[in-house]
């Protein structure tokens, strides 16, 4: 087993699961399932770098070659913007239910099977 | 360098600044906040003007941030289609302020302004930038001041709304973000220019992973402006916005719309391999029915508000049947619409939310009530702008569609495919008067039994939706000029090599 | 020049008065109609003018270019067939205008109906005298718009709503194919300028798609002139006041399409097509709007169907394509102006005076309104084609040139047609005049108030009956020249010989005219037996399939909208997913490629492995326990934890401190929402909704897994990044190359990461602020009997650890944040540390110490992070370098020794501002809902145990 298909196969089965919960009917279900895609994208973009051990990019002089810096800094960001986005929803998602009294991704008044096979 | 060359990071600039002052001010001194926001468009204003006048003679301004020299570092790019889109934003910002100040909802919960004004850094930072990554942030710079500009004023029914708003955009920027890691992967490189160039020499056995992430960047595109069936979120979150907002929002689908001009010609145009024009297929059809929807909601709608939205889905449909032409002159008719739909779903909005406010009880929805002051003038507003909607003369839109009818039988590679694009255009444009007529004739001239309401002091209300329309029938007068414009700025976005000599230098190109 | 001077004032007379009446909406009814008269005349004035040349053959016309990239001009020009119609138009108009003087009530909206009808005038007259299609096109929509405006001016009758939408939907209908048509025209023409379209009919009917276009032009003009079968909007038209029914309803909009059949003569007509469409089409309209107009009983009803019968008779004698015919047209049009007009505002007097139009209450109405009496009956005669008045002139020509015409190939059908047509025209000409004006009065009441009115109302109609009956006696020297000029400008050729004249001898036109006549007085004599057998039969009545084919799409196209819109979030998720899935399927087979590529692998150490089982099982778990709230947490920290060793394997340290930071905000951020959230497990979904939803979520992880996987097994190629890499120290100053990307290379990035984040704390304060009032305060005051005790041990176990954690994270912060510019940290990372050391205070030590930290001023921390970032950006301009340009150098004080200064930096320390005080402006805003939650719930239960 090589890390490429450890990193690819987790990638795969946090997308997968970040699907199906955010697929649910409930914000709470949904929350989960857009933190678990967050994580696959963070670790898709930072694999856009290729995966290479123990070459951190510190510059020094007396290391040759590095790992790819760019996609680091640019989970980073990603992963900052992702945090803002993530707190923001779990918020809309909670004030929403002090509203409505519904926690149904739809605001549903009813949050029952009927009411999340409106969704069809 | 002198102030001159600063030009493009200026519309960037004063937002990024003008919100934290309105921030710090609100508090204590609500109206030199106000006035701060005011300058702030203003000055917005004459810097796009500025540049548009500038990008005329033909030349692509490259701004490079922090002195790194293009591709290393973020350049912003300044040429006739970003010129175009800013002085648009500008334009538009002016009037969702004028209106929402005069109506007082700046008042009606927290950070009004600084969220605007943080909105406004985000959809012109994601028309300058030159850089794809940098694209992205300004998307979500522009999403999350969205999210707090849709909410604001709250009630169940934006809550509910906005949750959806969120959830869905989020999805979206998470497809950004992995198509951004294909293209780093592919082309090691992020700026639009470079990365242009770079496609051409994708090896055989990777041209599906650029196809891939070529489509789905056009998927997140099409997410944005609303294309058919990605379009569900529209109209909920449209409808329950605070219409000032809405009516900023009108520009927010054409973003999606101009990412798409943006990015398809210089980074998957004809060199691209089996990228090369990969969402064109896609994009007509769902064009097409994006179009034929949107405008049999504004037959079906309830409320003027409702009515706006899905007009704002049918707009954005007309104007992506142009755009999939991908020819200069669909593109330019493209252009020209792009301005006239935006501002002509503005004063939509604006309306009806004077019609709502002076029919107190009865709001807008589409039934008859009792009288209401101003009944005959709003009514004529309303006209107006139902006639620029629906594109008739004597206003903008009836120009708007002409180029683009005329110029979808100019394609040579289509046959008779134009006779579709005709059928939905004409088709359509029926269906929005049909319903315009009824919702208007309900609204204005059936009166129902019971008293009059009482009469707003003032008719300041009129100002932003009347300064909207005066802009739609100075666009028709000035149409000559305008597509002249607009046929320039496209020629120039279907010329890649042209951005490119001007971002990374004569000799890349 | 003053050429042109002069057509542009003509066609804009009519919109400055229309726009001087709007602004003079306050003003009496005289003012109004003043303005409106006097433009009506200017414009006369104007147009006799140019009468002379003009039918000396010459053809005045000026041009301004508008929109060249769409070939729209601005091009206005007036031959013999605009110099007529311009006439008509101003003309009647003028007399229209005095008329509605008299005929509305001072007190009506006099305002708005003028505008309108100015409005109206104007659109009219650029239909007329255009020289660009499109620009006639323009004029024709504005048409469509102002008469639904006029058809409507009597808002609160439902009939008028019902007929302005009806005329609006048809007409602005049939304007769209002719929106098509036109264009179509001028590109295969190669120009819409008119006069060279005329000159271009051979080429336009060689072209494979003139039958498209013709088919597109015919639909507009057949709506505009309510040709069968979209006659229907045209009665119901008739809600508009008299005046307009006067105006639009019998010389002008009706006309229009008339007009541009005339217009287009050169390049439409001449083909087999042509010929057989619009002269059956007309024939139809004819005999059919005949037919109905004898049995209706409604003034204007009868007037309309006649109307339409008598533009059938029209669109015949061009459908004919025979120059005489053209000419027999062109002379009928000015005849049923005259007529048709004073008929109708006879009507609109009799209306007035006796207070119905309803013919069967009416009688005898001679004796009392004598003057109303002659305009009326002259005009009916001449509508009815009785020597000798200038009807009889026209019907004759026409059914002499029917004798000339074989419709499928059958030479008497169009004579026999039309003389049964002309026949019964004159059956429901003669009922009108005699019904109305002889025999008994049917109805005391009505008969009673019954008297001619002022001369104001009935000189316009006697006007036009005295025309009519002038156009009898002496048609060559008042009309033969201009019939000749209009006749040449309809076929593009010298008018053929004609002479108009009562008595051409004996010949077949005449007996064809003689046996109408006959037929038609037979008609009136038998006309109750007929009414009664029509009565009888039944109708297909062209209104009600209107409407409900209205309503069914109405009602079909809503149910599928609001099926389709069903506000579902689920739904939007799964259109997204699933045409994302499509596409990403679609690009993998278009594109071809390899999935693997060739990088070798690197073996996976055990730890790796067990590492990565961890997170599998940890996300299978959250899957699975979603409802669990607080084990989920837990399971997404392992999540957390994974992906952070992941980083810090792979050579990223900063990501894994970032992620670890992150991470532990975001479980403190999730931890007090769920306090407030419900603990109600959610219902289970049903199975199939399970299964199509799990399927699609594997479809999803398996193509992005494999996209990953494709990803990391290419070798990369060139990137930007080494340019990074080589730059870092020398040009950025800084040795964590990561960090110098982020507050240097690609500072603009970092400065929209932290407005993003700063907006969301905004957003988040915004939210939150209101949740104590309204409903929302309602229900947080309600707080705990929604949900158990569970959730309030975890905040314990956090107190503990923060008791220690404060003083520790602090330092370890304000360390990360100083060495971040050469070893992972930075702002952002010494933030968050910060951050979380204050929260867990917040937790920890309770809500109260909480609430009086809320003039932490977390707003202007934001604001001055924000600002001092821009200000770092700023200033480099200010050294005449661009935005966000570095500086750096080295100094070296005593004791402390030789350390470094950067720009970055400073920038940097605006991340820290903003960062901080966005996550603590949320996270204290929440734990101060909870607080009051607890507040309240604490109330309630000292409540209940007292």
């Amino acid at each position: 087993m090589t890390y490429e298909f450890l990193v690819a196969s987790s990638i795969g089965v946090l997308v997968a699961g970040g699907i199906y919960l955010a697929l649910r009917a409930r914000t709470f279900q949904v929350v989960l399932g857009l933190t678990l895609i967050s994580y696959a994208v963070n670790l898709f973009l930072f694999a856009s770098g290729r995966l290479v051990l123990n070459r951190p990019p510190i510059w020094d002089k007396s290391v040759a070659d590095y790992t790819d810096p760019l996609p680091q800094a640019l989970v980073l960001t990603a992963i900052v913007i992702t945090f803002g986005m993530t707190a923001f929803v779990v918020i809309v998602a909670l004030r929403s239910f002090l509203e409505t009294g519904s926690d149904h991704v739809d605001g549903d008044a009813v949050p029952t099977d009927g009411a999340e096979e409106t969704g069809e | 360098m002198t102030f001159a060359d600063h030009l493009p990071i200026l519309p960037i600039a004063i937002p990024a600044l003008a919100a934290p002052l309105t921030l710090l001010l609100m508090r204590r001194h609500p109206g030199w906040a106000v006035g701060v926001g005011f300058a702030s468009c203003a000055a917005m204003l004459v810097c796009a003007l500025t540049l548009l006048v500038q990008a005329n003679g033909g030349v692509i301004t490259a701004y490079a941030l922090g002195d790194w020299p293009a591709p290393f570092g973020i350049v912003l790019v300044a040429d006739r289609l970003a010129a175009i889109m800013l002085a648009l934003t500008a334009t538009l910002a002016l009037i969702a302020l004028l209106h929402a100040v005069i109506t007082g909802i700046d008042r009606k919960g927290w950070h009004f302004h600084p969220l605007f004004q943080f909105q406004l850094m985000g959809l012109n930072g994601a028309f300058l930038t030159g850089d794809l990554f940098n694209l992205f942030v300004f998307f979500e710079v522009l999403l999350i001041a969205s999210y707090g500009l849709m909410l604001h004023g709250q009630g169940a029914a934006r809550l509910k709304a906005g949750v959806q708003y969120v959830v869905v955009n989020l999805v979206g920027s998470a497809l950004f973000l992995i198509a951004l890691g294909l293209l780093y992967a592919l082309t090691g490189t992020l700026n639009m220019a470079d990365m242009g160039l770079r496609v051409a020499e994708i090896a055989p056995e990777d041209q599906g992973l650029l196809r891939i992430a070529a489509l789905l960047l056009a998927s997140v595109f099409a997410l944005k402006a609303a294309v058919v069936p990605l379009h569900l979120w529209l109209v909920r979150t449209y409808d329950a916005a605070t219409p000032a907002v809405a009516g900023l929002f009108a520009i927010m689908t054409k973003v999606g719309v101009y990412a798409l001009i943006r990015v398809v010609p210089q980074v998957f145009g004809e060199g691209a391999g089996a990228a090369a024009w990969a969402p064109a297929p896609f994009l007509w059809p769902a064009a097409l029915v994006t179009a034929a929807v949107g405008f049999a909601g504004v037959f079906t709608a309830r409320t003027l508000s409702e009515q706006a939205a899905y007009a704002i889905i049918g707009s954005t449909g007309t104007l992506l049947i142009a755009v999939a032409g991908w020819q200069e002159a669909t593109l330019a008719a493209a252009l020209f619409y792009l301005v006239h739909s935006t501002l002509a779903g503005a004063a939509l909005f604006l309306v009806a939310d004077v019609v709502s406010w002076r029919r107190a009880g009865a709001a807008d929805n589409c039934a008859s009530g009792p009288d209401f002051s101003g009944r005959q003038g709003v009514g004529l507003l309303f006209m107006a702008a139902a006639i620029a909607t629906i594109g008739l003369p004597p206003l903008s839109g009836f120009i708007g569609k002409l180029l683009i009818l005329s110029s979808a039988t100019a394609l040579p590679q289509w046959g008779w495919a134009w006779s579709w694009t005709w059928a939905v255009i004409l088709g359509t444009t029926l269906i929005a008067v049909i319903g315009f007529a009824r919702a208007g004739s309900a609204i204005f001239w059936k009166v129902s039994e019971g008293a009059a309401t009482t009469p707003p002091t003032s008719r300041a209300d009129y100002a932003a939706p009347v300064i909207a329309l005066l802009l739609l029938a100075a666009l028709a007068v000035g149409a000559g000029p305008a597509t002249a414009y607009a046929g320039a700025a496209a020629a120039q976005v279907l010329d890649p090599a042209a951005s490119v000599r001007a971002v990374l230098g004569g000799d890349a190109a | 020049m003053a050429m042109a001077l002069t057509l542009y004032t003509l066609v804009a007379l009519p919109f400055l008065a229309a726009l001087v009446i709007a602004l003079t909406a306050g003003a009496s009814r005289a003012v109004h109609a003043g303005v409106a008269a006097a433009a009506s005349a200017g414009g006369l004035a104007l147009l006799a003018g140019l009468a002379g040349p003009v039918i000396g053959g010459a053809v005045p016309s000026a041009t301004i270019s508008w929109v060249p990239a769409l070939g729209l001009d601005l091009t206005l020009m007036v031959d013999g067939l605009g110099l007529m119609f311009a006439g008509l138009i101003l003309g009647i108009g003028l007399l229209v205008v005095i008329f509605a003087h008299f005929y509305l009530y001072e007190g009506e909206a006099t305002g708005r109906f003028f505008a309108s009808l100015m409005l109206f005038q104007g659109a009219m007259l650029g239909i007329v005298l255009a020289g660009n299609v499109l620009l006639l096109l323009i004029f024709w929509e504005l048409t469509s718009l102002s008469s639904f405006l006029l058809i409507g001016f009597w808002q609160h009758k439902a009939e008028a709503r019902q007929g302005a939408r009806m005329a609006l939907a048809v007409t602005g209908g049939g304007g769209l194919a002719l929106i098509g048509g036109l264009v179509l025209l001028g590109q295969v023409a190669g120009s819409f300028d008119l006069a060279v379209i005329l000159a271009r009919g051979a080429v336009v009917q060689a072209s494979p798609l003139y039958p498209v276009t013709l088919a597109l032009i015919l639909i507009g003009c057949f709506t505009k002139s309510a040709q069968f079968p979209f006659h229907f909007w045209l009665p119901h038209a008739m809600a508009a006041p008299t005046p307009v029914s006067a105006y639009l309803h019998s010389a002008t909009m009706v006309k229009a399409g008339v007009f541009l059949l005339a217009r287009l003569w050169p390049v439409l007509a001449g083909t087999e097509a042509y010929t057989t469409i619009v002269t059956s089409v007309g024939l139809t309209t004819m005999v059919f709007g005949a037919g109905v107009a004898l049995f209706r009983h409604d003034l204007k009803s009868i007037l309309a169907y006649s109307t339409i019968s008598q533009l059938g008779l029209l669109v015949m004698l061009l459908g004919f394509s025979l120059k005489l015919a053209a000419l027999a047209a062109v002379l009928h049009i000015l005849n049923h102006a005259a007529f048709k007009a004073a008929l109708f505002m006879a009507a609109g007097i009799v209306d007035h005076e006796t207070g119905t139009r309803d013919i069967r209450r009416l009688g005898g109405l001679a004796k009392v309104m004598p003057v109303t009496a002659v305009i009326a009956t002259l005009a009916a005669a001449s509508m009815a084609g009785l020597p000798p008045l200038g009807g009889f002139i026209s019907k004759e020509m026409m059914l002499d040139e029917t004798t000339h015409m074989a419709l499928f190939g059958l030479p008497w059908l169009v004579p026999v047609l039309a003389t049964i047509g002309a026949a019964i025209s004159v059956g429901y000409s003669l009922r009108l005049a005699v019904h109305l004006f002889f025999g008994q009065p049917r109805d005391a009441q009505a008969f009673a108030r019954a008297h001619d009115p002022g001369i104001g109302m009935w000189a316009p109609s006697a006007l036009l009956a005295a025309l009519a009956v002038l156009l009898g006696l002496v048609p060559m020297t008042l009309a033969a020249p201009l019939v000749g000029a209009v006749t040449a400008a309809v076929t593009g050729a010298p008018a053929p010989e004609f002479d108009l004249a009562l008595w051409h001898g004996v010949n077949f036109a005449l007996i064809l005219s003689l046996i109408a006549v006959a037929g038609g007085a037979l008609l009136l004599w038998r006309h109750a037996g007929l009414l009664a057998a029509w009565e009888r039969a039944a109708h297909l009545d062209a209104k009600a399939m209107f409407d409900a084919a209205l309503g069914f799409a109405d009602r079909w196209v809503r149910k599928a909208m609001v099926a389709l819109h069903t506000p579902s979030l689920q739904r939007m998720l799964l259109a997204s997913f699933a045409v994302v899935v499509v596409l990403v399927i679609e690009g993998a087979l278009r594109g071809g490629g390899v999935l693997t590529g060739t990088r070798p692998g690197i073996p996976a150490s055990p730890a790796g492995i067990i590492a990565w089982a961890l997170l599998i099982a940890a996300t299978l778990a959250v899957v699975k326990d979603a409802r669990q709230r607080l084990r989920v947490l837990i399971y997404l920290s392992v999540i957390g934890l994974m992906v952070s060793l992941a980083f810090v394997r792979f050579s990223a340290p900063d990501l894994a401190l970032t992620q670890i930071a992150v991470e532990v905000v975001t479980v403190l951020l999730l931890l007090l929402a769920l306090n407030l959230l419900p603990k109600r497990p959610p219902p289970l979904s049903s199975d199939l909704r399970k299964w199509r939803d799990a399927a699609l979520a594997i479809t999803g992880g398996a193509l992005v897994g494999g996209l990953a996987w494709a990803m990391l097994t290419r070798d990369p190629g060139a990137s930007i990044s080494a340019f990074h890499l080589a730059n870092a120290k020398p040009g950025g100053g800084g040795t964590n190359v990561v960090n110098v990307i982020l507050v240097d290379f690609r500072a603009f990035d970092t400065l929209g990461e932290i407005i993003v984040l700063g907006i969301a704390g905004l957003g988040i304060f915004a939210l939150l602020d209101s949740a104590a009032r309204g409903s929302a305060g309602a229900r947080l005051a309600r707080w705990q009997e929604d949900m158990p005790h569970s959730s309030e041990r975890h905040p314990m176990m956090l107190v503990v650890a923060s008791r220690i954690a404060l003083p520790l994270t602090l330092t370890v912060g304000i360390y990360l944040f100083l060495r971040g510019h050469n070893q992972p940290g930075g702002g952002f990372i010494a933030a968050l540390v910060v951050g979380i050391a204050f929260l867990l205070q917040y937790l920890a030590a309770g809500f109260d110490w909480s609430d009086r930290r809320r003039r932490f001023g977390e707003h202007q921390m934001i604001a001055w992070g924000v600002l001092l970032a821009m200000a770092t950006g700023l200033g480099a301009a200010a050294f005449g370098a661009p935005f966000l340009t570095s500086w750096f150098d080295y100094f070296s004080l005593p004791l402390i020794g030789k350390f470094e200064l950067a720009s970055a930096m400073l920038f940097d320390t605006g991340v820290f501002l903003t960062v901080l005080g966005a996550v603590m402006l949320a996270l204290a805003q929440l734990s101060h809902i909870a607080q009051r939650a607890a507040r309240a719930h604490a109330r309630s239960h000292e409540g209940g145990e007292a």
